[in-house]
């Protein structure tokens, strides 16, 4: 939690080589990789990881505890759905739209909330009063299609965003979640993020020294729900088929939201780390128990308290303990 | 005059499920007063509290108002066990710990009562299920269900046997002490940890309560907390957060705005209402429509 004071320019270059690193070494084992099951998890995982660090921006650096970041998810798969069915627009044209709106949204909900102090519990019970009105306002109205959901007709190619591969969405998903890791590690190492870490650690004190609290935690919230809606487009173009459950459901929030607190909130690969360790958990018990309903949310449930009795500065946190253990330097 | 016709059954409606609805708020507001923090798995808890009244009468065919002596102490025991053997633990000095851990408890909840249970609605039948009591206020009639009227009693005197339990009781005087001044309390001698569990079994307790008198009327299915715990927050804000009389009458009154809502706009909009009731009051009015304590 208390990483930004540790953090200094060479530090920079190190975290910025070792993303370049990690985005090398997925698309080489993407390019490797030949079975649809191996694509299709590779690909999964960084979907889990992208929502992760989405909700990392605002809840691990922000200190602002989304309960409903699907609001953001689904307003960009919405956005991307409608623009090309309603619109004709094409996919790649629709998507920064999607990303736009999500944010848009963000700044709506957090001009709202953090104007009036809402923090803590309250910010959370708002948010996720938000994604539960949205659900029901998508039920509603025509143009989401109601319950029935909308549907992205098939017309494969690289021009509409329709990959003939999972390998293609896969790279699709790896470049977002390495653009989400740039963002992240410039929240580590610019004003802003310095700014918005004073925010979480103590709003008073940052007050005091200048900063304004309501319009960086503005900043977060757009970006945060930015990267989620860049999410809820990916959803669309990868499965064609999006639903008011789907979008607005409480599964996506708290997917995002698992993630980050597993790997370890505030951190930079913290969120990567725990998405992939709830995926494989997932695909094991899959593979242990079937396709039983419930079960990943219950395996999600019981990590995520299991995680916060033991290990609340996540598996991140548990590393380092680690390897301070190893240094000898037990604090 | 004709308005009065149907308004009437439906404010009457309204104020018996608001009744449930405030005996299930009471048991938030109670939690949020004494330990300040928000429970999130407070309508999980009360879809289980659902499923057990339903399997006592499916299983062991006893009645839902006879199932009272059993699923109060089952849910307090098990709010006491809950809090004192993981939501304490899981503070670690924290306020957002204890929110994510009570949101972790609700996902785990829900998800194994549809691992178990399938995602089924499920209803009971009883002898009194399609009783009709007819209402006549000389100006008005209405006829209500028997038991939407039994539980409009019942949660009332449940709502006044906690409002006296923590009002006029050595108990009560204790969770009173500690919500105010927790330090002031353990110096006193009052065992904090005790008394947070304490409150955290009468709150769950009365989802119990709430159950009984629910389920003849209603159903079961794994997401029907959802809709509850919603709604219990609306009045938990409304009433001020950790007022019991504030949440008695917020209750009443989401109750008949639900019921109106629905006859005037349908029925999913009826519920949207309630949202932005929500969201309009938590960002204008945070300290609750009745009271101004903090």
């Amino acid at each position: 939690m208390t990483d930004g004071t540790r953090t200094r320019m060479p530090a920079l270059h190190k975290e910025l080589l070792r993303i370049a690193i990690f985005a090398v070494g997925v698309a080489l084992l993407l390019n490797v990789l030949d079975s649809g099951v191996a694509l299709n998890f590779v690909m999964m995982a960084l979907y889990a990881a992208l929502l992760a660090q989405a909700w990392n921006i605002l809840g691990g650096y922000g200190g602002q505890f989304s309960f409903g970041h699907a609001l953001f998810f689904g307003t960009g798969a919405y956005v991307q759905a409608i623009a090309q069915i309603d619109g004709g627009l094409n996919p790649w044209l629709a998507m920064p739209l999607g990303v736009l709106a999500s944010a848009g949204v963000g700044v709506f909900v957090g001009a709202l909330s953090f104007r009036y102090g809402l923090k803590g519990s309250y910010f959370a019970l708002v948010t996720l009063a938000f994604a539960e009105v949205f659900r029901i306002v998508a039920l509603s109205v025509p143009f989401t299609g109601a319950g029935v959901g909308l549907m992205v007709p098939l017309r494969e190619g690289f021009g509409n965003m329709q990959f003939g591969s999972r390998r293609g969405f896969a790279l699709m998903v790896l470049g977002l979640v390495v653009l989400a890791l740039l963002v992240t590690c410039w929240l580590r190492h610019s004003r802003f993020g310095a700014y918005l870490q004073a925010v979480r650690d103590n709003e008073d004190a940052a007050r005091a020294a200048g900063v304004n609290p309501f319009r960086i935690k503005l900043g977060a919230i757009a970006l945060s729900g930015g990267f989620m809606g860049a999410g809820g487009a990916f959803y669309v173009q990868a499965f064609q088929y999006i639903d008011p459950g789907i979008a607005y459901g409480a599964h996506t929030s708290v997917e995002a939201l698992v993630g980050a607190i597993v790997g370890g909130m505030g951190t930079l690969w913290g969120p990567l780390i725990g998405a992939l360790a709830l995926h494989v958990l997932a695909d094991l018990t899959r593979n242990l128990f079937g396709q039983l309903p419930g079960i990943n949310m219950v395996i999600y449930g019981v990590v995520l308290v299991l995680m916060i009795l033991f290990a609340p500065r996540g598996l991140g946190g548990l590393g380092r303990s680690v390897r301070e253990l190893w240094k000898g330097r037990t604090k | 005059m004709t308005d009065l016709f149907i308004l009437f059954p439906s404010i009457l409606n309204g104020l018996t499920t608001g009744a449930v609805y405030a005996l299930i708020a009471l048991g938030l507001t109670l939690i949020y007063g004494v330990l300040h923090i928000i429970n999130f798995a407070h309508g999980a808890a009360l879809m289980l509290a659902l499923y057990g009244v339903y399997w006592l009468k499916e299983a062991a065919g006893i009645d839902p108002y006879l199932a009272l002596p059993i699923m109060v102490p089952a849910m307090f025991m098990l709010g006491y066990g809950l809090q004192r053997g993981v939501i304490n633990r899981a503070s670690h000095g924290k306020d957002e710990n204890i929110l994510l851990v009570t949101l972790g408890l609700s996902i785990v909840m829900e998800n194994l009562a549809l691992l178990f249970f399938k995602s089924d609605t499920r209803t009971i039948e009883t002898a009194y299920t399609l009783t009709t009591v007819p209402i006549d206020i000389g100006f008005a009639q209405a006829m209500i269900a028997l038991p939407k009227l039994v539980a409009f009693g019942g949660a009332l005197v449940a709502s006044v046997v906690l409002i006296l339990i923590v009002g006029r009781t050595d108990l009560g005087r204790a969770i009173r002490a500690v919500a105010k001044e927790k330090h002031g309390a353990k110096l006193m001698g009052i065992d904090v940890e005790h008394v947070y569990a304490m409150s955290f079994g009468i709150g769950l307790a009365c989802l119990g309560a709430a159950a009984c008198f629910l389920l003849p009327a209603y159903y079961v299915n794994p997401q029907v907390g959802n809709g509850f715990v919603l709604v219990a927050f609306t009045i938990v804000v409304l009433g001020g957060m950790g007022s019991f009389s504030g949440a008695l009458l917020g209750g009443l009154l989401i109750g008949v705005v639900e019921s109106l809502g629905g006859l005037l706009l349908g029925e999913s909009l009826g519920q949207i209402g309630i949202f932005l009731l929500f969201i309009a009051v938590l960002l204008f009015r945070p300290q609750g429509l009745f009271g101004a304590k903090a």
